[in-house]
């Protein structure tokens, strides 16, 4: 074996011991509720995997009248709709549209957003002032008109829904990563930072982000639900999303109807909608302790 | 004398409001030796800290020439210019927000390391940083260690290990040891002197506490309202100060000495403003020495022998 000080051996282990990733599960896994939250999103997740496994697609989409309003049963396990329609076919395959539109929006949103809040508050100056004015206009147009003006003007697909839903998203992120940053730009450490010569860039991405990055977690988290139902609240204008294509905020809008007499047709897609935002906070506030190395024990 | 940092009118003026020209540092001039300290003393919010930034080049300065190791540092590209930023390193006042919170001792000593590509071997770097933790008394086992995992002492002891990294000639000290307690206060200035007898390092140290400048400083530099108002060697600044300013700021220094009469000279007033200063000594609001005539021209630095010099009427030869 070769030969190497004793003191740099005893580092080499310390070293090994725990690599960045290690360490964030091991406070990650601590947090019984973020666990919680995990274990819920996995079972989100894998239903979108397997959805064709799960559930054939044509069953949610094909009407089937005789069999309308339906309450659960072993054949329908969730019931059918008004066109009679498997609730649970349409919720498992609903699952992939509501998911693209809610987590699409608020992902792309919080990276361009973040990417313009954080250079904003860097840089601060003329830049600022700009990137502020502009997000400011935006943010006065009501995030619904915003959207429907954008998809009456790109034409009403899933995509042009998306596209619109991220933008409207941009400001607010910009917003958020921006005043977070504000309270870290002006650390010594940055200064620090500046004189052994780390180039800004990387400033923003070593030392900035990660010590801002608990607010933006929150923001993101957060608003997974509210995109899902403003996706809904679109297609239930007539835009966005048509039917029958199956997605959470429309099956909830369809059920409107029969709310009295069928409540099951509401409950579940509520519940889903319900259960991916509750396990996105609870993982997302994990995520966030679990980030902070303040609180590691 | 071999100069390494040499500020020629170093002057910085923040522009705060319509016309109004806050004058944080006004025609400064610095020299420091090779192998050095310049002790920078004077209140809070004379300018010190900006005139530090001013020399590294943190901040750009408004007028004035700065040369390192004799090259003016304007006319340098700027590849020589990250060249020359190897060079100058700073240590700051407050521990606790020098360190980023979310980086390991490791990587905090890592940092400028990598930035300037000095090793490409993982296990060379993870050497050189052990030596590094060695040479300012950190032991091994806190190279995993988070900022928040260590005291006040520890955490400056990162911080200067983080600045000695790149094996800088020059480092600015600002105020290193006031956020210390008294112990580990002098633990960290000896472990500075050490540093400067072993390597030769410059020092350019910014503190207001003037116990502290008197044990680790050279020369010294008074400052009152960002203008040198005196300057001299240690020694001699502390036997015969002569600007009225330095006279109140060392009759301040508490003396451990029981019953003894109290001859501290209180300084009255405040600071006056910064912002558009009027022509004549900016010390003479508060100086009981004060006649009209301080109020009619600005008073240069004027040599009074013995490497002191000192910005006052009652020494101009004019």
């Amino acid at each position: 074996m070769k030969k190497t000080t004793g003191s740099a051996d005893g580092a080499q282990v310390m070293r090994k011991k725990k690599s960045r990733f290690k360490e964030i599960w091991g406070r990650f896994k601590k947090n019984k509720s973020a666990i919680v939250g995990l274990v819920l999103f996995s079972i989100i997740l894998l239903m979108v995997i397997f959805a064709d496994v799960l559930a054939p697609y044509s069953a949610s989409i094909e009407p089937n009248i005789p069999a309308r309003l339906q309450g659960p049963s072993a054949e329908h396990i969730m019931g059918t709709d008004s066109f009679g329609r498997d609730i649970f076919a349409r919720l498992v395959h609903g699952s992939r549209n509501s998911l693209l539109v809610g987590i699409g929006a608020v992902f792309i949103g919080m990276i361009v957003g973040g990417i313009l809040g954080a250079v904003s508050g860097y840089y601060g100056g003329k830049v600022d002032n700009i990137i502020v004015r502009i997000t400011d206009m935006v943010m006065c147009i009501p995030m619904m008109l915003l959207v429907l003006t954008l998809v009456a003007a790109l034409g009403s697909s899933l995509m042009n829904v998306l596209l619109a839903m991220m933008i409207s998203n941009i400001p607010g992120y910009t917003r958020v990563v921006r005043s977070a940053v504000l309270t870290v730009v002006d650390q010594d450490y940055i200064e620090a930072a500046h004189s052994c010569g780390t180039p800004n860039r990387w400033i923003i991405f070593k030392h900035i982000i990660p010590n801002a990055i608990g607010p933006i977690i929150v923001q993101t988290t957060m608003s997974i639900g509210s995109m899902i139902l403003n996706a809904a609240a679109i297609s239930f204008l007539g835009m966005g999303i048509q039917p029958p294509t199956p997605e959470w905020g429309a099956m909830l809008n369809e059920a409107r109807n029969f709310m009295i007499q069928c409540p099951y047709m509401v409950f579940f897609p509520g519940a889903a909608i319900g259960i991916t935002a509750l396990g996105l906070n609870l993982m997302g506030d994990g995520l966030r302790d679990a980030l902070d190395p303040k609180l590691k024990d | 004398m071999d100069i390494l940092v040499k500020g020629d009118k170093l002057r910085k003026y923040f522009q705060v409001g319509p016309k109004r020209l806050l004058h944080a540092v006004d025609d400064v001039d610095v020299e420091i030796p090779r192998g050095t300290t310049l002790g920078v003393v004077g209140e809070s919010g004379c300018g010190k800290s900006t005139l530090a930034r001013v020399v590294l080049g943190l901040i750009p300065k408004t007028g004035g020439k700065l040369y390192f190791d004799g090259r003016d540092l304007d006319t340098l590209t700027k590849k020589e210019k990250a060249e020359y930023r190897r060079q100058m390193q700073i240590i700051f006042q407050d521990p606790y927000s020098s360190l980023d919170p979310r980086m390991s001792v490791y990587e905090s000593i890592a940092e400028p390391l990598d930035m300037n590509h000095v090793f490409s071997k993982k296990a060379e770097k993870l050497d050189y940083i052990m030596e590094l933790m060695e040479r300012v008394g950190l032991a091994a086992r806190f190279i995993n260690a988070y900022p928040h995992e260590m005291d006040g002492g520890r955490r400056q002891r990162v911080c200067i290990a983080r600045a000695l990294a790149l094996n800088p000639q020059f480092i600015v000290c600002d105020e290193p040891v006031s956020a210390l307690d008294v112990s580990i206060q002098a633990q960290i200035l000896n472990l500075l002197m050490d540093m400067q007898d072993s390597t030769g390092l410059t020092y350019m140290f910014i503190t207001h506490d003037m116990s502290v400048v008197k044990h680790i400083s050279n020369e010294i530099m008074v400052m009152y309202l960002g203008q040198c108002v005196e300057r001299a060697p240690s020694k001699e600044l502390f036997e015969n100060p002569l600007h009225p300013y330095t006279q109140a700021l060392l009759s301040a220094v508490p003396k451990p000495v029981i019953n003894r009469m109290s001859n501290t000279e209180i300084l009255r007033g405040e600071v006056s403003n910064p912002i558009n200063p009027p022509v004549g000594c900016r010390f003479a609001p508060r100086c009981k020495f004060c006649t009209e005539a301080c109020t009619q021209k600005n008073f240069e630095l004027a040599d009074q022998g013995n490497r002191h010099s000192v910005a006052c009427r009652l020494f101009d030869q004019a």
